[in-house]
């Protein structure tokens, strides 16, 4: 390489490193914060501050004993300090008035907020169709579009008012996909989550519009332990899409949800995350460690779908699942995975086939620039009844640079004769010809990469709800700016 | 239009171009034919601005301006463009997709508005006509899955859609069936103006026969050692390079 070439390289990987977050700004709401660390206090102060009901407590307790008895794993491919569970705050509100009827009694300054991300909760989503529940640090603060949901029986609205109002679901249902002992990560969310969102479609009921949820870290040195139940009833379909952000700290932020998707006979099941969490600086201080808990259970004919488009964490730890419990039942994994300087994802995705003809696809494409570090890790497992079942997984990588990795681990588990898997895995460059021959056509180095990206990501883009697949194609392009290999 | 000054270029320490003198003016068509080895793809690459290539003596005026100065992509805006020999595969980006960046990239640069969808597609139709291009071929991947021929007649696509000032179709005829360089000697020769040239790079005559330069130049070991009219052309073709050569050796030994 001449050394003019290996100089505008460098110009170009400092630029990488130098590209902003967009996201980072905080905001100055009041909050009701409890002190720092977990006890069996905190837990019971969570509960009480919440008004749940003794069940719900029982159910935090016994998590929280669970949880102590717990090691954190350590079995992923990311290094990272581990954090100090005793200097996190567990619950950070909000304060304001406690109920919200619409969104004209948000406070101001929590308005700013939504405006700067680009989530105008009204007029915008309004033209939209998406319905938002907003979740700032613990607190679900604003539910839109309650009532037109209403009018076909959809419960949509947070998990504390979930808790209260519609306790038969929650009890029937929470933990049923994610047991609490499951991991640690998860012992802890149902020790102390906060809120999250509940939604509910009923028998037959094909839900009318998109509906959403944007998760927030914004009080410093909080955790976020959100807890999702979606439950799609016999026959029903629902599109389901989260965003996250996080401002920009110098320490780094716990994120530590759970997601439980239940699809009865016949459901569908979308399921739509675009994650842009605060990624930490160019010397990896502060960013968010987001390990998450994500998985779903198909019943007979059910489908479910996870698409996910991930560009923030300086962590990531997180295997959306899908549990193929009834007969020819489906699941789908479509990922696109963006680490950049040093950050460090170790994702992708489970499949358990347990019912006869059951089909699953996994398209994971990782993208690494900068010092970082992508990891695709997946388990395809078909159980010896789950015959005549097929799976076909992709799992690419591209990179960018010469300072990052990439590393794929397929697990598969095979133990019936009739069933069918197929995994194909690449690894590639953005090619030097393949930008050059770009910028012959008169398209610049940035819009280059960002063409080449997209053309790389389509086949998971595609699956992307039409609005949200710009958004990520421009989160894609923030988050790769410069990053030249 | 494009004046070449004394141009020395080489990739790391090997020096390819030897000192090159070329001038080229609007509305001419100039063959450029040597052996192998002579630099031919290295002239292409060090006008279009490829930075695997260092110039390290000489100048390069495109309509009076430094080219030299300029990134790829500037002088692509400035309307140089280059016929790939070997048009590399873009995954996942359709053919249209990809010229309507191109076009519009181009425009943005130049301070004009995006080229609107419908105009896009009325251009796209009208030169697809051109080069006897099918339909479906617009939504298909840049150049993936394409034969040679196929990759060859999308650049003379991209071309006709940009409309250049100076074309270099490098080696453009290697690959190519008879048809196939037909259709593509054709859309070159529809697409002449008197405010365009082309410089064609080529080792055989073949492709002079359906299109006729105004200038044969040939170029050897880094220098244009003999200029002349299209019947230059016809004389290499029968008699080969040595006659040439030989002579060119003695000079520079």
């Amino acid at each position: 390489m001449s050394e003019k070439k290996q100089l505008s390289e460098d110009i170009l990987l400092e630029e990488v490193t130098s590209a902003e977050y967009k996201y980072g700004f905080t905001t100055k709401i009041e909050s009701d914060t409890i002190p720092k660390g977990l006890t069996e206090r905190v837990v019971r102060t969570i509960s009480a501050k919440k008004n749940e009901p003794d069940w719900m407590l029982d159910y935090r307790l016994n998590a929280y004993n669970i949880w102590l008895k717990m090691d954190e794993p350590d079995w992923a491919n990311v290094e990272y300090e581990k954090p100090n569970y005793q200097d996190v705050i567990y619950y950070s509100a909000p304060k304001q008035k406690p109920v919200l009827d619409s969104l004209d009694d948000l406070d101001p300054e929590m308005k700013k907020t939504f405006d700067k991300l680009g989530i105008s909760i009204d007029e915008q989503n309004r033209l939209a169709n998406v319905a938002v529940d907003i979740v700032m640090d613990s607190v679900s603060v604003a539910t839109s579009f309650k009532k037109t949901l209403a009018e076909k029986g959809i419960i949509f609205c947070s998990i504390s008012d979930a808790i209260k109002n519609h306790p038969e679901l929650v009890k029937k249902y929470l933990s049923s996909v994610v047991p609490v002992r499951d991991n640690f990560f998860s012992a802890l969310n149902s020790a102390v989550f906060s809120d999250g969102s509940f939604c509910y479609i009923p028998k037959g009921v094909k839900c009318p519009m998109e509906l959403s949820t944007y998760f927030r870290i914004n009080e410093a040195g909080t955790g976020q332990f959100e807890r999702t139940l979606l439950i799609a009833d016999e026959g029903s379909q629902v599109s389901y899409l989260e965003g996250c952000t996080a401002p920009m700290r110098d320490e780094n932020q716990l994120h530590a949800a759970v997601v439980e998707l239940v699809a009865l006979d016949n459901a569908d099941i979308k399921y739509s995350t675009v994650q842009n969490w605060y990624p930490g600086d160019k010397n990896g201080k502060g960013g968010v460690f987001n390990f998450v808990t994500k998985r779903g259970v198909c019943h007979k004919n059910a489908k479910i779908s996870w698409t996910q488009v991930e560009t923030g964490s300086a962590v990531t730890w997180k295997y959306p699942s899908c549990i193929l419990k009834g007969d020819n039942s489906i699941g789908e994994f479509f990922s696109v995975a963006v680490t950049n300087n040093l950050q460090q994802a170790d994702t992708g995705t489970k499949m358990i086939h347990l019912g006869k003809n059951t089909k699953s696809t996994i398209i994971a494409k990782g993208i690494s620039a900068g010092k970082s570090n992508g990891n695709y890790r997946g388990l395809v497992s078909i159980s010896k009844g789950a015959t005549n079942s097929r799976n076909f997984s992709q799992c690419d990588s591209l990179l960018m640079g010469d300072k990052c990795g990439s590393h794929t681990f397929p697990y598969i588990e095979v133990r019936n004769k009739s069933s069918q898997v197929e995994h194909e895995a690449t690894t590639s460059k953005v090619g030097e010809d393949q930008i050059f021959y770009c910028n012959q056509r008169g398209i610049g180095t940035e819009a280059a990469i960002a063409l080449i990206v997209n053309g790389y990501c389509k086949d998971v883009l595609n699956q992307l709800p039409m609005e949200f697949a710009v958004e990520a194609q421009k989160l894609l392009e923030i988050s790769l700016e410069g990053s030249v290999g | 239009m494009l004046k070449i000054k004394d141009l020395k270029a080489g990739v790391e320490e090997n020096q390819i171009l030897k000192g090159l003198n070329l001038t080229i003016k609007a509305g001419e068509i100039h063959a450029i034919m040597g052996p192998n080895g002579s630099g031919k793809s290295t002239l292409s690459a060090v006008i279009a601005g490829n930075e695997n290539y260092e110039v390290e003596e000489g100048s390069i005026e495109f309509e009076d301006e430094d080219l030299l100065d300029l990134s790829p992509e500037e002088r692509a805006h400035k309307g140089v463009f280059l016929s790939f020999q070997y048009p590399v595969e873009i995954p996942g980006i359709s053919v249209s997709n990809f010229i309507k960046t191109s076009i519009n990239e181009r425009r943005k640069a130049l301070g004009i508005e995006k080229l609107s969808t419908p105009d896009l597609l009325k251009l796209m139709r009208e030169k697809m006509e051109l080069l006897s291009i099918q339909k479906g071929y617009l939504s298909r991947n840049m150049n993936e899955g394409f034969s040679g021929g196929e990759k060859k007649r999308n650049e003379i696509f991209q071309m006709a859609m940009l409309s250049p000032k100076l074309s270099i179709l490098d080696e453009t005829d290697s690959g190519l069936d008879i048809d196939a360089l037909r259709i593509v000697a054709n859309g070159v020769n529809k697409l002449k103006s008197k405010d365009n040239a082309t410089i064609i790079i080529t080792h055989y005559q073949r492709l002079l026969d359906y299109i006729t330069p105004d200038y044969v130049h040939v170029l050897y070991n880094g220098r244009i050692i003999k200029s002349g009219g299209k019947e230059l052309a016809h004389e290499l073709e029968s008699k080969g390079y040595d006659w040439i050569t030989k002579e060119a050796d003695k000079k520079w030994a």
